[in-house]
């Protein structure tokens, strides 16, 4: 406004005609709509707008659940000290999210180190208890809770930690290894019908789990929905997953079967690992800039998020959103979804996918359930750091690779940066105690070994020579 | 011009050997480590005779030159006295003999009879090695790893962070006191250590009387002005008698340059003058040997705690086992070699990439480097210590020599290892050893069920370490390396 009033004074000042005067007035007050326009401009691009969330109804309870869900895996910690977690920036994730329209959080009593349920129930008792809906898990893999006392006490301590008297959705926690561990943790032990009471008496409103695993076992537990009636499935689904699980690992189901068996039954499928733990939104650059000229102005991983949103038998799609520039990205790609069509899904689950399973990336989604590794090592550090430089194509590759050198002393300074030197492959004792806890069935010590054998090869031949011999 | 050329000269050689102990990259030792090599005492350790009759004929024709040029620790209290901005600050004093001879013999004397830390303490270039390794290099490494970190942040590779530790706090606190003491007697009197403690300085000396070119008084123009005298940092000039103590000079020019009337030259001299004299005893020389005979009996080194993530289980720092027999690098052939040739300079301690030697905490051996390896092993790609080595105490190796020298072997300490304390497999050592001596064996021969523990050939085992260092057990390894007196070729 300054600027208008200095203009006019210098109109007047210079004597000009009461006509002229009143065009140049109606001048400015175009261009300051052009201003407010592109200022508008500006914030629809970072800015999520309200009220806009896509939302899916839950066929049997009539749940309105928003189609992005709030996973509490990878919360935020506070900048100055690593080991606590951010409990005013939680609040306001939340805050931003529920004002946003999403209403499904997602939490375990085991996420961030047994403290994930405490940060969730204080961020959601600040809220109306009508507003969000909360799923959290019966995560007894441990030995010691697989009695009934234990496993009700990590049930009944969810509550309370949650702030809760009723969960809207449980989950029996990472089925999937064998029958004789769904045996053994959830029906030989007599749980399992208890948590049937539990939803009798309306204090579990949805009971399903969520599996990882073989497909003999989902088929057999999916099978056991005439006795218990599973009212949601929480798989895997993503662009990747959704042909290739299989092939990246011979323990994994593709995404394609789980999803259509779940449809078969009429049963809602709730996803997680939409971006991999971020792998699909950390593609090498080629294959970033591929998918950016498709769409200039989104981002690569709202790619997997409107991938993952799409079909419509999804009830929601939870994302481990620590930072709010995630969750403002994601609000984005769901205010409102914006349907892939027919062939864009192709184009990223056949042709994008073969790219990336071509990338031989280890398929570590950092999620940490390995950890903490009792003799120190830093599992996911190491196998991030690995992948990073691999897709950076900054990998030293030995003989015939010009730039060994510079490719050696980078790898080996910045895997000293991010993993202490008494945490980094040479310290795996090959014990195998993390393999059973991974998710996505990564041979852990194997992978472990690979990578300490090429550290001591670079270590060893500063020049490349004898990479070989 | 003899002062410029001097300080020049004394700058180059200074930086360049001041760096040589800074550099943990290991790249400058390729081209400086020739440097340690011409220093007297070290080149006389390692019977060098090209260098110790080069260093003597060097005096014999100008003088105690080294001492002024080639002699980091001359320099250093030099650039000490510099720091002293007050003009005319010296006067002649006689010579301390009652303390330089006693000193010189006591020093030979514990060379002979192998007191390597007495030897050491007096020793010229080692007092400089061990200022610049343990408190000059830990400030540059801290230096580097700040920008390390800005690099980090730049995302360039130009900068790594190194680790910095104590590597002896007794040693530590030796280097601090030499330095305190240094300070004081280069302020007050500028090259006192030289000429009284120093036993290379006393060597010389003798040398240095006969020698070609000296400065001495064009007694026509001498005006008596005492100019010289108060600018000798030798204190070795008496203007009243229009005589130098050439036991004493330096040849450091500064005489020549304060005197305003020409009377000072440096030449062969037309008639030969000789003097000295003998001055009141200095009471701060007496408290810097007490001072350090105290201090080498002081605490252990103590060690740092690390924060941990909350994620990553907690990891107890390793302690270093008590070697029956201390561990020293390929290439010193016996523990008896090392000890009688170490300078104890702390050159190889400053190298070291892996975290391996640092000096000895024993009383014998204070300040000779001895191995260890709870933050790293020797690796196989690695012979920089015994590149940088003046001494002779650790001869060059070279990489491929290095793996079939057996400095000590691997023990297996059965109550520690993890397959039986923790029920788990591991056989990290064998998956490790270099030399593939270590094979995982069943405990029990007739239970092929029964836990897998590392089998050693010690014979083909040559201490390196990698064992040990890789070992999960915490504080205290399961397998650890125990050195030879005398190493093997295998």
């Amino acid at each position: 406004m300054k600027k208008n009033i200095s203009r006019r004074s210098f109109l007047k000042l210079f004597g000009a005609g009461s006509v002229a005067t009143a065009a140049t007035l109606a001048g400015c007050k175009d261009a300051n709509k052009a201003g407010s326009q592109a200022k508008e401009e500006y914030k629809n691009q970072v800015e999520p707008p309200v009220g806009q969330m896509t939302y899916r109804v839950n066929p049997k309870t009539k749940d309105k659940v928003s189609i992005l869900g709030y996973g509490m895996m990878r919360l935020p910690t506070k900048v100055d000290n690593s080991d606590e977690f951010d409990q005013d920036m939680i609040n306001k994730q939340i805050d931003y999210a529920l004002e946003h329209g999403l209403n499904y959080i997602d939490t375990s009593p085991v996420y961030c180190q047994g403290k994930s349920e405490r940060c969730t129930g204080i961020a959601l008792s600040r809220h109306k208890r009508s507003e969000y809906f909360v799923a959290t898990k019966l995560s007894n893999f441990n030995h010691d809770y697989w009695t009934f006392e234990k496993s009700k006490e990590m049930y009944q301590n969810s509550m309370k930690e949650l702030q809760v008297s009723y969960i809207d959705y449980y989950l029996l926690h990472a089925v999937g290894g064998s029958m004789e561990e769904f045996n053994g943790r959830y029906v030989d032990n007599g749980i399992m019908d208890y948590l049937l009471k539990e939803r009798e008496a309306g204090r579990i409103r949805n009971l399903g789990f969520s599996f990882h695993g073989k497909q003999e076992v989902f088929d057999e537990v999916l099978a056991l929905d005439e006795k218990y009636h599973w009212d949601f499935v929480q798989i895997e689904l993503n662009y990747l997953d959704w042909d290739y699980a299989n092939e990246i690992s011979k323990s994994n189901v593709d995404a394609s079967y789980l999803y259509a068996e779940l449809q078969k039954k009429g049963i809602p499928a709730v996803i997680m690992e939409p971006l991999l733990g971020g792998r699909l939104a950390n593609l090498p650059q080629y294959l970033m800039t591929e998918l950016k000229s498709h769409d200039p102005e989104r981002s690569v991983a709202s790619w997997a998020f409107r991938y993952a949103g799409t079909p419509e038998g999804v009830l929601t799609v939870l994302s481990g959103m620590t930072y709010m520039e995630h969750l403002k990205d994601n609000l984005l790609s769901y205010c409102p979804l914006k349907p892939l069509t027919e062939e864009e899904m192709r184009y990223l689950d056949k042709e994008i996918a073969q790219k990336i399973v071509g990338l031989e990336n280890i398929p570590c989604n950092d999620c940490k359930y390995c950890m903490p590794c009792p003799y120190g090592v830093d599992i996911p550090a190491i196998f991030v750091h690995y992948n990073k430089c691999k897709n950076e194509g900054s990998l030293p590759m030995g003989i015939g690779d010009s730039d060994y050198r510079k490719h050696r002393r980078q790898y080996l300074i910045s895997l000293d940066r991010v993993v202490a030197r008494d945490r980094q492959p040479d310290h795996c004792i090959q014990c195998g105690q993390c393999e059973p806890h991974c998710p996505q069935s990564i041979h852990i010590p194997r992978e472990l070994a690979k990578i300490d054998e090429m550290i001591e090869s670079l270590k060893r031949y500063p020049d490349g020579e004898m990479k070989n011999g | 011009m003899l002062r410029k050329i001097r300080t020049i000269l004394a700058a180059v050689f200074f930086v360049l050997i001041t760096l040589l102990f800074l550099d943990f990259t290991g790249t400058l030792h390729h081209w400086l480590s020739w440097m340690a090599k011409i220093q007297f005492l070290p080149a006389v350790m390692a019977l060098n005779l090209v260098v110790v009759i080069a260093l003597v004929l060097l005096t014999l024709i100008f003088g105690r030159i080294y001492c002024s040029v080639i002699c980091p620790l001359g320099v250093f209290q030099d650039i000490l006295a510099r720091l002293r901005r007050k003009k005319n600050k010296y006067s002649y004093s006689k010579e301390v003999r009652w303390l330089r001879y006693p000193m010189l013999v006591v020093f030979i004397i514990a060379g002979v009879a192998g007191i390597g830390s007495l030897f050491q303490l007096l020793a010229p270039y080692s007092s400089y090695g061990r200022i610049a390794t343990m408190l000059f290099q830990p400030l540059w490494k801290m230096g580097n790893n700040l920008l390390a970190v800005l690099a980090e942040r730049a995302d360039s590779y130009a900068f790594y962070t190194v680790d910095t530790w104590m590597r002896s706090l007794p040693v530590f606190i030796i280097a601090a006191i030499t330095l305190v003491v240094l300070v004081i007697l280069a302020w007050r009197g500028g090259r006192t250590y030289c000429n009284t403690i120093c036993p290379v300085g006393t060597i010389l000396s003798f040398f240095a009387r006969f020698s070609w070119f000296k400065i001495h008084f064009d007694t026509d123009k001498c005006k008596n002005c005492s100019l010289c005298s108060k600018n000798c940092k030798a204190a070795c000039i008496d203007f009243k008698t229009h005589t130098v103590d050439y036991s004493r000079c330096v040849v450091c020019g500064n005489c020549i340059d304060s005197c305003k009337f020409g009377a000072l030259h440096y030449s062969r001299p037309s008639r030969n003058t000789s003097s000295s004299s003998s001055s009141p005893i200095d009471t701060s020389k007496r408290s810097f040997l007490l001072a350090s005979a105290l201090v080498s009996t002081a605490a252990l080194a103590q060690k740092k705690e690390k924060l941990m993530d909350g994620g990553l289980a907690e990891l107890e720092d390793k302690v270093a086992p008590e070697r029956q027999t201390p561990l020293t690098p390929p290439g010193s052939l016996s523990f008896q070699n090392l000890s009688t040739r170490c300078t104890g300079c702390q050159l190889c301690v400053s190298e070291c990439p892996n975290q391996v030697l640092r000096p000895s905490s024993d009383l014998m051996h204070l300040m000779q480097p001895t191995m260890s390896y709870e933050h790293g092993y020797c690796r196989p790609e690695c012979n920089r210590c015994s590149q940088v080595c003046p001494a002779g105490a650790i001869k060059p190796v070279d990489k491929d020599e290095k793996t079939s020298i057996q400095i000590g072997h691997a023990v297996w300490i059965k109550k520690n290892c993890v397959p039986i304390t923790d029920g788990v497999e591991c056989g990290n050592c064998a998956r490790h050893c270099p030399s593939g001596a270590i094979e995982m064996v069943p405990l029990d021969e007739s239970n092929e069920e029964s836990p897998m523990v590392p089998a050693i050939n010690e014979a083909a085992c040559i201490g390196c370490g990698a064992c040990e260092y890789v070992c999960p057990s915490r504080p205290f390894s399961a397998i650890y390396v125990e050195g030879h007196e005398v190493h093997r070729k295998i």
